[in-house]
């Protein structure tokens, strides 16, 4: 099992003498480097803007049209078309990281460098947090304090403590669905090339389930991307929407 | 104490260090990549698709406007068309009616002219006559006293004779 666990390169803050913030520099790595992708696909797509669009505007465009399809499923676009850009930045950021991890991962020095940035917990959790967070400050927003909270005693009131786990259970699934698929995928793929692929034999038959894998992991990935954006959307709608 | 297991308490695995950095750094990054997209592809993009429907919108509604315009103006050509028609027609009964109306008026004229011709001749024809008549009954008045002056020579003054040649002649001529 060594061969699967690598070590995360770790940097150790010290904060003003009262915690040590701890950075897994892999992470940071790789987060900037997916976000950095985003932005690169983000900027050669509206580079050349068109009435009639071509190439990678369409592309874009469909992003973005995909994004909007998901929100109107769960609710108004007058409500929710402030999160458009939200959608597009989670669904397009959770899908490259996605992908990032899959051609390969890259060891340095026993520590795991090259890896899907979704394929850490902490980050996943991060994003879900973000958006539970988010849902409850629009909430707030925009249908007012009073009847945010009331929403909490519908439809009876004794369901309060259950609508309070709902939200902690919501925002560990939203982050731990997402880390798991991933993880799982990369686990299964560096078990096939490290572990199989030791011998010239093993490597031979490692290259059929291995591209068989990497196949299905990219499904995965795309789906994790839309599954991820959707709940985003359907607990912003939960939150925001009058008629739920 | 690295991450050596697979099990959900990874994060914690790190020990007394708070892990807040991963956390912060992930936030930090998906604020600044959600502004940037906002910023250089969901602005413009929108803003370009926002011209492209504005610019559907415009042609739909100048293609319409020019569909009507288009029937109107077939329509005005049409009623043009049959005014210029009528009026032809009423212009040609007017030219026949002209036409009817100036040869009576010739044909009329020419009647009149005619017979006013004919009236004059025929004035003429009796003066001259009269005169003719007058003339010849002068002469022959005349010619008779001389021949009566020849034959009773004395007899009858040549008063007498005239008015008695004259009773003749004016029995005569009747």
């Amino acid at each position: 099992m060594n061969t699967v666990h690598h070590g995360a390169p770790l940097y150790h803050l010290d904060f003003f003498g009262i915690t040590t913030i701890t950075f897994n520099l892999a992470n940071v790595l790789m987060i900037t480097i997916a976000s950095a992708i985003v932005f690169l696909i983000a900027v050669i797509s509206t580079r050349r803007l068109a009435m009639k669009p071509t190439g990678m505007q369409n592309f874009f465009e469909w992003v973005m049209d995909f994004v909007k399809n998901i929100i109107n499923s769960t609710m108004d676009w007058k409500d929710g078309g402030r999160f458009h850009i939200l959608g597009i930045t989670i669904i397009m950021y959770v899908f490259v990281s996605n992908m990032l991890g899959l051609p390969f991962s890259i060891t340095y020095k026993g520590d795991l460098w090259w890896k899907s940035p979704t394929a850490d917990p902490v980050v996943t959790l991060t994003l879900a947090t973000l958006v539970v967070a988010l849902s409850h400050y629009y909430g707030v927003k925009l249908k007012g304090f009073s009847s945010y909270g009331k929403e909490f005693f519908k439809p009876f009131w004794f369901m309060f403590p259950i609508k309070i786990i709902e939200e902690f259970a919501n925002t560990l699934t939203l982050g731990l669905r997402l880390y798991g698929n991933i993880y799982a995928g990369e686990i299964l793929l560096t078990l096939l090339s490290g572990t199989l692929a030791s011998t010239v034999g093993g490597a031979f038959a490692a290259i059929v389930p291995m591209l068989a894998w990497q196949g299905f992991s990219v499904f995965v990935g795309a789906i994790q991307a839309f599954i991820f954006c959707m709940l985003t959307m359907v607990y912003l709608s939960h939150k925001v929407s009058s008629d739920h | 104490m690295l991450t050596n297991s697979l099990v959900l308490g990874a994060a914690e695995a790190h020990g007394s260090n708070f892990n807040g950095g991963d956390i912060a750094f992930q936030l930090i990054m998906f604020l600044i990549l959600m502004a940037l997209l906002k910023k250089f592809a969901w602005g413009p993009l929108m803003g370009i698709m926002k011209q492209r429907e504005d610019h559907i919108a415009n042609e739909i509604n100048s293609a319409e406007q020019s569909r009507t315009e288009a029937h109107q103006l077939v329509e005005e050509q049409r009623n043009l068309l049959k005014e210029a028609r009528t009026e032809a027609q009423g212009l040609i009964e007017n030219a026949k009616k002209q036409g009817d109306l100036q040869r009576e008026e010739i044909i009329a004229l020419a009647r009149t002219e005619a017979e006013r011709l004919k009236e004059s001749a025929k004035l003429e024809i009796d003066q001259q006559k009269e005169k003719a008549v007058a003339a010849i009954r002068e002469q022959v008045a005349s010619l008779s006293v001389l021949i009566a002056s020849k034959v009773i020579e004395k007899e009858l003054s040549v008063e007498d004779q005239e008015k008695l040649i004259n009773e003749y002649i004016q029995e005569g001529g009747r």
